[in-house]
């Protein structure tokens, strides 16, 4: 019977013991280490967490780094055509230019030369009227010693003059 | 492997060595032997040594309607009478002369024990808690003794919040402390010799105190949901005048089943491994082939309880533990 009647001894002895270490583990035991496990959890789940976005980030950020080397990789052979293109436009261009300024100082050569030769053949011709007139003269000189033969040259001069 | 069996059979020849002074002697008093070694005593026997118990004498505290207080060490009770006190042959209490219990706050064997358990308990938890506070725990892994309670203090811990829901960490201490006082004592408990060995959670004086406390848990911090469960269910109107009787009476029962559980349990595995152990005494008079071969039997039986007894002493803890917190979490459940 004495099994199952609580000794109030015993009863006694341990309320006393079990309320004093519970008060103990209470104030300064139990909830110092779960209050401190449960703050290492969430740190634990806030850098899992950290680590989860840093990693997407970083493909973000590999993707991006991808697309801007495809791009650049674009551009680069789009500038490279546009320069073939620009310097064949160049090359073209001047080609082009250089024909016209050879045509142009062809052209005006060519003028000048013309320019040239007329002078000197209005020079020439100048130059021959002049021995000419002064042959004339002087052949006039000894034929035209006569007023009759010297009217009838002149006669004959503007007959001349007037057919033309 | 011949090594465990030259221990296996050292430890096969002990009770017979001992048990050959006892083979003249009368019957074994067997429930005397095993009430001995469950119940409580005002000393704490370690040992016979040549036909003389050693004990340690403890402190007797007892208070006489008629005389007062009186203070004096159990070793004056054995040879009878001190200071009008003696022993009762039957309940094995001090008693006045007349036959009355005086009011007996002895430091009995049960008591030592648990002072023990107690400043263990204490010690170990509060070691554990001076890691956390000198250490940064977001820097640094447990060590040493940390490392070990850690994952029994948040075993606990998770039951509570799994099972109480959001005031949870109002309670968890109290479970945490309820569960390492049973594991330990459990444990401390299944360890036959000093300071372990007293029968202290198979005591009801002790699971009814735990019990108790579970129940002033629930019932002290119940919330209004909790209360108007109890008096005013939502039941068919016919059911509200028995409803309440029904819960209150179970409110009051849970105690009573958590206390009888864990101490009968326990009470019960160490009765078993007595009476296993005892097997060898008995069978000490039927002659040594007998003897010989109960005592193998006994002995391979009395590991295999030790071993049970073991996983008892964790289940128990761990069953008190999680009904308390299913108790209290029925006590602060809100409305969905």
């Amino acid at each position: 019977m004495s099994l199952v009647t609580p000794d109030i001894g015993l009863l006694f002895w341990m309320v006393v013991i079990f309320g004093i270490v519970f008060f103990l583990l209470w104030k300064f035991g139990f909830p110092i280490i779960t209050d401190m496990v449960e703050k290492r959890s969430a740190h634990i789940d806030e850098s899992l967490k950290l680590a989860r976005e840093a990693e997407i980030r970083m493909q973000d950020l590999a993707r991006e780094q991808q697309q801007l080397i495809d791009q650049s990789k674009l551009e680069q052979t789009r500038i490279l055509q546009e320069a073939t293109r620009t310097r064949a436009e160049i090359i073209a261009k001047a080609e082009q230019e250089a024909a016209d300024k050879a045509e142009q100082l062809l052209r005006k050569a060519r003028t000048e030369i013309e320019a040239e030769k007329e002078s000197a053949l209005r020079d020439i011709r100048k130059e021959v009227a002049e021995l000419s007139v002064g042959i004339a003269e002087k052949v006039i000189r000894k034929e035209l010693s006569s007023d009759k033969a010297q009217m009838d040259y002149v006669d004959r001069l503007v007959d001349e003059i007037e057919k033309k | 492997m011949r090594k465990w069996w030259f221990i296996l059979v050292c430890l096969l020849m002990l009770p017979c060595l001992d048990l050959r002074a006892q083979e003249q002697e009368e019957e074994v008093d067997l429930p005397g032997i095993i009430f001995g070694h469950i119940g409580d005593a005002y000393e704490w026997h370690l040992f016979d040594w040549k036909d003389e118990p050693v004990a340690i004498p403890l402190p007797v505290i007892v208070h006489s309607k008629d005389t007062g207080w009186h203070v004096f060490s159990s070793h004056h009770l054995e040879e009878g009478e001190y200071e009008g006190f003696h022993i009762d042959p039957d309940s094995g209490k001090i008693v006045e002369a007349d036959g009355r219990r005086p009011l007996d706050i002895s430091i009995t064997k049960n008591v030592l024990a648990l002072m023990f358990s107690s400043l263990l308990l204490l010690a170990v938890i509060l070691l554990t808690a001076r890691w956390y506070r000198k250490h940064d725990a977001l820097q640094e892994a447990p060590t040493g003794l940390a490392a070990f309670m850690e994952p029994l203090i948040m075993m606990v811990h998770e039951m509570a919040r799994e099972n109480i829901g959001e005031d949870y960490k109002r309670y968890s201490p109290y479970l945490c402390m309820a569960f390492l006082f049973i594991l330990l004592n459990n444990f401390l408990g299944i360890v036959p010799f000093f300071p372990g060995g007293a029968n202290l959670t198979g005591n009801i004086a002790i699971t009814l105190v735990l019990a108790l406390c579970t129940f002033f848990a629930v019932n002290l911090f119940g919330n209004k949901l909790y209360y108007k469960d109890i008096f005013n269910p939502d039941v068919p109107g016919f059911l509200k005048p028995i409803m309440p009787v029904i819960e209150v009476f179970s409110a009051l029962m849970k105690p009573v089943s958590l206390t009888v559980r864990l101490f009968a349990n326990m009470l019960a595995g160490h009765i078993m491994i007595l009476s296993i152990v005892c097997v060898i005494f008995i069978m000490a008079k039927y002659g040594p082939l007998l003897l010989g071969s109960m005592s193998v039997v006994s002995v391979l039986f009395g590991v295999f309880l030790d071993a049970l007894e073991c996983l008892v002493a964790f289940i128990q803890a761990y069953v008190f533990t999680m009904l308390s917190s299913i108790y209290i979490g029925l006590s602060r459940q809100h409305a969905e």
